[in-house]
């Protein structure tokens, strides 16, 4: 909540009076998990401040890139900035390099934007999905602050505690006594992991339902759905 | 360190917006508080842009009233180009999204919660941001108590059906500034409602908020 | 044009009312290759000839994506347009920024003029050595401006700037009541042949030497370079490709230049000098 209550004493008792704070939580969760030839990342689309909705369609996602997709939750006042001032740095390259930024580029530039506001940080959850040289499916995950992780899949924001674990068991086969470990998932199966997370999630967090907006990231563009969730 | 003002003085309370199917309203009443007090009731919130942008806002009236005079400049100056183009919603929305969160990173916030509407390529735009400079669009939207109390009257009207008529918006906004006036102790029965439609934009009212309070005796517990 | 006293820098009058410095510049848009750029209902086409300094290099670029929805041709001095062009992307940019919407080209153009007016009135400065044709599509329609060193610019129809245009543009002038309500295969036929006007007679467009660039309704601007070009060629037969500038006088070329034309009588002295340290002009 921005207006926080602060509570101090004096001769007259409790007061309150509402204190200023640059921050706030608008929820949201963004999943993404890649393969072979393909990524998929999804977010759902409810913007909420504490108990309430502020919108039931916000999509969380950006495609940056013809190849590379931004899902970005948390503080959506620092996330509109974001945004723009990446879409604004991917343009100037575009046109002093004369070609798109590539997808591992795109994720260092994340990370480099992200560190820049060290001290005064996006309060943002961040990930970058997209195909790498070879064309297949990478995952970049960010703390606020630009620490940068590659993998496969992962989840983020206010139902990631949710979800991660569920990923990791499912997508990456961990704490599964002699799994097939390193073996990725089919685009319909990714598909349905990222479905069904996101419905599981919704049944407990608060800040995750209405819809889940899809982004399917292939060789041939980015394909785009959105699927109903519960909006309660 | 330097303290910026970190609370609001004179406020005003909610602002409700709602689009139909060929325009957008917003409505809010007239009152500016003080604290607790009905300091002045005489004052707009909704403010004429220009023919295609209505904007209103809750909160600091100072600050209000500090980007009111900016915003009736940036108009004049968008006329004075004199070259076809005018400041569209959209554009509105987004340019007070960037002051908001400029002065929030300066930990100098303009205590405010704008509303902005209006006809954007024809089609209606209604658009929320508050002090941090959060912001969205949606078809329907209201600012402080009216997020809780109007804002699901609001959003079943516009959910139930693909588009509502001006003159069924028209009812709405009254049912919610008379339920707003009844359980928001900073609210007041007299209110405008600003509307864009493709006929230009208009600030009608006051109106007054229809309540009946007769029936209060007959409700157990409050006599 | 010969020195004179009043000369010396851009902030002194001729006791005529003219600023010679101005002026020159002004002929630095004429020592660049030609560009063209013209418009229908919908659509701008640009067109330019490339020119290379010599066997080795390659071909100079002409014309540069300033937005989705704006770029444009160079004639003159390609670094000083290059400045230009990052102050026009910035400008873009911060549109975007602040209100989310791209920037009218008028108001772009009219920024632009102001920044060139600066270095005509201040004596530590000089004029940009570079015109522009600029293309945009925006809420007003398809646009094309032409701006000078002299910090004028001008909404036109259509244009050609650089070396041996006025014959383009004489083509354009007869030609300009067909390009209204004419479709885009047409209109960058017209530009081809507007083009060709401006080659010497020795050469001809091809994929090497003419770059393209389109921006219009639902049309991001897009330039076509080398093979990318082959298919607008292919829309006028092999004997229009062929240049025909026989006629008006040609201005002197860029000097060590042996691509172009034989070099004119009546250089001027500082012209000559410059031979050896050559600016990069197209």
């Amino acid at each position: 909540m921005q207006r926080s209550l602060n509570n101090s004493e004096t001769l007259s008792g409790i007061i309150q009076k509402p204190q200023f704070s640059p921050y706030t939580d608008n929820g949201g969760t963004v999943i993404a998990v890649g393969g072979k030839g393909f990524v998929i990342i999804g977010c759902d689309s409810r913007l909420s401040s504490g108990y309430t909705i502020n919108t039931r369609f916000q999509p969380k996602l950006f495609k940056l890139t013809p190849q590379t997709v931004l899902g970005s939750a948390g503080c959506w006042c620092d996330v509109l900035t974001f945004v723009r001032l990446i879409e604004a740095r991917l343009k100037m390259y575009s046109y002093e390099h004369n070609k798109t930024m590539s997808t591992p580029a795109t994720a260092q530039l994340v990370s480099i934007m992200l560190y820049y506001k060290r001290f005064f940080p996006y309060y943002v959850s961040n990930l970058v999905a997209g195909l790498d040289e070879e064309g297949n499916g990478v995952v970049y995950s960010y703390d606020p602050v630009g620490h940068c992780e590659q993998s496969t899949y992962c989840a983020t924001g206010s139902s990631s505690a949710f979800i991660q674990p569920l990923l990791d068991n499912y997508v990456g086969k961990k704490n599964i006594a002699n799994a097939e470990k390193g073996k990725l998932l089919t685009q319909e199966e990714a598909l349905r992991v990222v479905n069904d997370a996101f419905v599981s999630a919704t049944e407990r967090n608060m800040y995750c339902g209405d819809s889940i907006i899809l982004n399917i990231i292939t060789e041939k563009g980015i394909e785009e759905r959105v699927i109903p969730l519960r909006k309660d | 360190m330097k303290y910026h003002t970190q609370s609001p003085a004179s406020t005003g309370t909610s602002v409700i917006g709602i689009t139909f199917n060929d325009g957008v309203l917003i409505a809010s009443d007239d009152l500016v508080s003080y604290g607790t007090l009905a300091r002045y009731r005489n004052i707009p919130r909704v403010l004429k842009v220009n023919e295609q942008t209505v904007v209103g806002c809750g909160g600091d009236f100072a600050d209000f009233q500090h980007l009111s005079k900016i915003i009736e400049q940036k108009q004049i100056d968008e006329e004075a180009n004199n070259d076809g183009f005018t400041l569209t919603p959209k554009a509105l929305h987004s340019w007070i999204t960037r002051v908001l969160y400029n002065r929030r990173s300066k930990f100098d916030p303009f205590w405010n919660t704008w509303v902005v509407g209006g006809l954007q390529d024809g089609k209606p735009f209604l658009g929320y941001v508050d002090m941090l400079g959060t912001a969205f669009v949606d078809r329907a939207v209201a600012t402080g108590y009216g997020e809780m109390i109007a804002k699901p009257l609001l959003w079943e009207a516009v959910e139930k059906k693909e588009s509502i008529t001006e003159e069924e918006a028209k009812d709405l906004i009254a049912k919610c500034m008379s339920l707003l006036f009844c359980r928001d102790s900073r609210a007041f029965p007299k209110y405008r409602i600003a509307k864009v439609t493709k006929d230009g934009s208009v600030i009608e009212g006051p109106f007054e908020v229809n309540v009946d309070w007769s029936i209060a005796a007959h409700v157990q517990g409050y006599e | 044009m010969f020195r004179n006293q009043y000369d010396n820098d851009v902030t002194t009058w001729s006791p005529q009312g003219r600023l010679h410095q101005v002026e020159y510049a002004m002929e630095a848009v004429k020592q660049g290759s030609a560009t063209v750029g013209l418009k229908n209902n919908e659509h701008c086409v640009l067109l330019a000839l490339k020119r290379s300094t010599s066997e080795l290099s390659a071909h100079q670029k002409k014309i540069i994506p300033i937005d989705e929805h704006i770029g444009m041709a160079i004639a003159g001095l390609t670094a000083d347009a290059r400045i230009l062009s990052r102050f026009m992307r910035n400008e873009c940019i911060n549109e975007r920024y602040a209100h989310d919407q791209l920037l009218p080209v008028n108001r772009l153009v009219s920024a632009l003029g102001n920044k060139l007016q600066n270095c005509t009135q201040r004596y530590d400065r000089r004029p940009y050595g570079v015109g522009l044709l600029i293309a945009g599509y925006d809420g007003k329609g398809p646009h094309i401006y032409q701006t000078c060193p002299s910090a004028n610019y001008f909404d036109c129809k259509a244009m050609a700037i650089g070396a041996r245009s006025q014959s383009a543009r004489t083509y354009l002038e007869k030609n300009m009541h067909l390009f209204k309500d004419t479709n885009l295969n047409e209109l960058v036929k017209h530009g081809l042949l507007s083009l060709r006007e401006c080659l010497p007679n020795d050469l001809s467009l091809s994929n090497k030497n003419v770059s393209i660039a389109i921006v219009g309704k639902d049309h991001p601007f897009k330039t076509f370079d080398d093979s990318n070009v082959d298919q607008w060629l292919a829309l006028i037969s092999d004997a229009e490709k062929r240049g025909r500038s026989t006629t008006s006088a040609p201005p002197p070329p860029p000097p060590g230049d042996d691509t172009d034309m034989p070099p004119a009588e009546n250089q001027p002295q500082v012209a000559t000098e410059a031979a050896e340290h050559r600016m990069a002009i197209d």
